[in-house]
């Protein structure tokens, strides 16, 4: 008699349910498959709203991403380090533009940053400078929606480094400047890509905020996600060529992020 | 480069009051329980933490004055082995050496160059193009050494520097350390909970426990004379100097003791554990191979035995039950035998003295 061997469950009521997740999941985006455009895709990408849309989708979530690193992998640190009072507030406040619609996203950047708005009046009779419906107002909403991504994979990183490197560094004579430079960024660098990677991709598909704040005007404002909002209204294949180009993006974000997202987490 | 260390940290609910002063070109060991505030000690000293109360003073200059003047780690002159080395990760063994030089504003190839150097003196030059993962345990312990004294510090500072390695590395690395550390000119602080680290590598033992200074003397007068049961418990031991060949051991104080090290020759340094020291009326008969007459120096009662100081040739002390005191009838001044068998005595290689 051979002992029973513990087979790896497959409960009915666990299997059905999850293969019809998987379904619900995958069947659309064949469907895109199916219904791309593959004859004239050269020419709807080649086209003056598809290219337009392409570079200022590009321009913004990179500048975005830019801006999200500089200014808020320190602040990870900071909040990392808690040396800032209240930073259990200042981390909730991090974290709401991520659960905020983009919509009311775009209508907050409005009320602080439009014309009439608290900083915007400010900024548009003293500086000259106007956010509302321009390339930059696209780069202020993409970066207020995405940066939250960056801050949070980063605070965890700087949260789990070893503090025995600094400490060693520092008694080595190394400025905090140099800490931070050679020893900190080094450790977290992994994390950084991940968090930049993450915030682009948001930044990316950045679609409520920006219409609400920045409007949807071709060549100025006009990224990918909202040509693809405003093709679909008139053009419907030009719609399903940009969103192919929009999927196979995340596509290789996934794939070049494969050691970190494609696994299982254990926390 | 002497060290006056008069002060208080703290650290939580854990206040350490220190008080010593270290000598240029000494050894101290601390050595305590976990939690006994060794640590505390050694990042107030490198400025990773600072004093509550008091100051120290580092060659002369005040780094931590506990009011306004505290100079942070990289103002003052300290070479720190941390506990399990913390060499960085994603540098390579060269560059972690380099660093300290690179922070003190050497440039790139003199930094190289002076890494290499250090590199060499303790024979690990080979390992410079490695990461300090693919390094083995003993070797991360040199590396670590190597980094710290790279940037020629005035004081070194040594957290458990023996305790991740296994006990065969350890007893070889704590023999290059006896070395390395007699030929730098500054003063060593070494942390440790290992006796035998404390006795091999020092010239001043201070026992800290619970965050004060309980004992502080010479490594010998500690073994003869511990001053808490912790201290008797965990060095109570003998130290024995001599030159052995053949597992025949001379000891430098005059006498002779049969090991079962036949493989060591050269000057050792013996260890006699107290409960391993028989304690006879009348001469025995039989096994043991050491045998040699005393005089009951004193007796003092510690945890559930007794330890008994004899004088003779060696001087030892023996660890006996308070039934056995009363049977052999034992006072100080009575005359006894006494017996080690040779496989008891451990013998470790030194340099001599």
């Amino acid at each position: 008699m051979t002992p029973r061997r513990p087979n790896s469950p497959r409960p009915l009521f666990l299997l059905i349910p999850g293969l019809i997740a998987i379904a619900f999941l995958v069947i659309p985006m064949v469907g895109l498959l199916a219904e791309a455009p593959w004859g004239s895709f050269g020419a709807i990408l080649t086209s003056q709203v598809a290219l337009e849309a392409l570079r200022i989708s590009m321009v913004t979530s990179i500048a975005a991403t830019v801006i999200a690193i500089f200014i808020g992998t320190p602040l990870a640190w900071l909040l990392a380090r808690e040396i800032l009072p209240g930073t259990r507030i200042l981390r909730a406040m991090v974290i709401v533009p991520l659960l905020l619609p983009p919509v009311v996203s775009g209508v907050i950047l409005l009320t602080a940053f439009g014309r009439r708005g608290l900083v915007g009046q400010w900024l548009s009779s003293g500086l000259g400078i106007q956010l509302p419906f321009t390339t930059a107002g696209v780069i202020v909403a993409e970066t207020f929606v995405a940066m939250p991504f960056l801050i949070i994979t980063m605070e965890g990183a700087f949260r789990s480094l070893d503090g025995r490197f600094e400490d060693a560094a520092s008694t080595l004579g190394a400025s905090q400047w140099t800490i931070f430079r050679r020893i900190t960024l080094p450790l977290v660098g992994p994390s950084l890509v991940a968090g930049a990677v993450l915030c682009w991709a948001r930044a990316l598909g950045e679609f409520g905020a920006t219409i609400t704040f920045a409007g949807n005007f071709p060549g100025v404002t006009q990224s990918m996600p909202l040509a693809v909002y405003q093709a679909l209204e008139t053009d419907r294949s030009t719609a399903i060529a940009l969103s192919l180009v929009m999927l196979t993006v995340c596509v290789v974000v996934l794939v070049a992020l494969r050691g970190r997202y494609l696994r299982p987490t254990a926390s | 480069m002497t060290v006056v260390a008069n002060f208080t940290a703290q650290r939580g609910e854990f206040t350490l009051e220190f008080d010593a002063t270290f000598e240029p070109g000494t050894v101290i060991a601390i050595l305590g329980p976990n939690g006994a505030g060794k640590s505390t000690l050694l990042r107030a000293m490198a400025g990773l933490v600072a004093a509550s109360t008091g100051s120290i003073k580092i060659n002369g200059v005040v780094v931590d004055d506990s009011q306004n003047t505290f100079l942070p780690p990289p103002a003052r002159s300290i070479g720190y082995v941390f506990q399990d080395y913390a060499l960085f990760p994603h540098l390579k063994v060269l560059a972690n050496v380099a660093f300290g030089p690179r922070s003190r504003g050497l440039g790139r190839k003199p930094a190289n160059r002076l890494a290499l150097e250090v590199l060499t003196k303790i024979g690990i030059a080979e390992l410079a193009g490695r990461l300090p993962s693919s390094l083995s345990g003993g070797q991360a312990q040199r590396v670590a050494l190597a980094r710290a004294l790279a940037t020629r510090p005035q004081v070194l500072l040594l957290d458990e520097p023996l305790a991740a390695l296994d006990i065969e590395t350890r007893a070889k690395i704590r023999l290059e350390l006896t070395e390395q550390l007699s030929a730098f000119s500054g003063c060593t602080v070494l942390v440790t909970h290992d006796p035998l680290d404390a006795m091999m590598l020092a010239d001043r033992v201070i026992v800290l426990e619970n965050g004060a200074i309980v004992q502080d003397a010479k490594p010998a007068e500690i073994a003869r004379r511990p001053a808490t049961p912790y201290a008797a418990a965990l060095i109570g031991v003998t130290l024995l100097r001599g030159t052995i060949s053949n597992g025949e051991l001379k000891l430098d104080q005059g006498g002779i003791l049969h090991t079962a090290d036949l493989d060591v020759a050269g000057p050792v340094l013996a260890v006699v554990r107290p409960e391993s020291v028989s304690v006879h009326r009348e001469q025995p008969a039989g096994s043991p191979r050491n045998v040699w007459p005393g005089t009951i120096a004193s007796l003092q009662a510690a945890h559930d035995r007794v330890r008994v100081q004899v004088d003779g040739s060696p001087a030892v002390v023996a660890a006996i039950t308070p039934a056995a005191v009363a049977d052999l009838g034992l006072a100080p001044g009575s005359q006894v035998w006494l017996s080690v068998k040779a496989v008891e005595i451990d013998v470790y290689p030194t340099v001599k003295h």
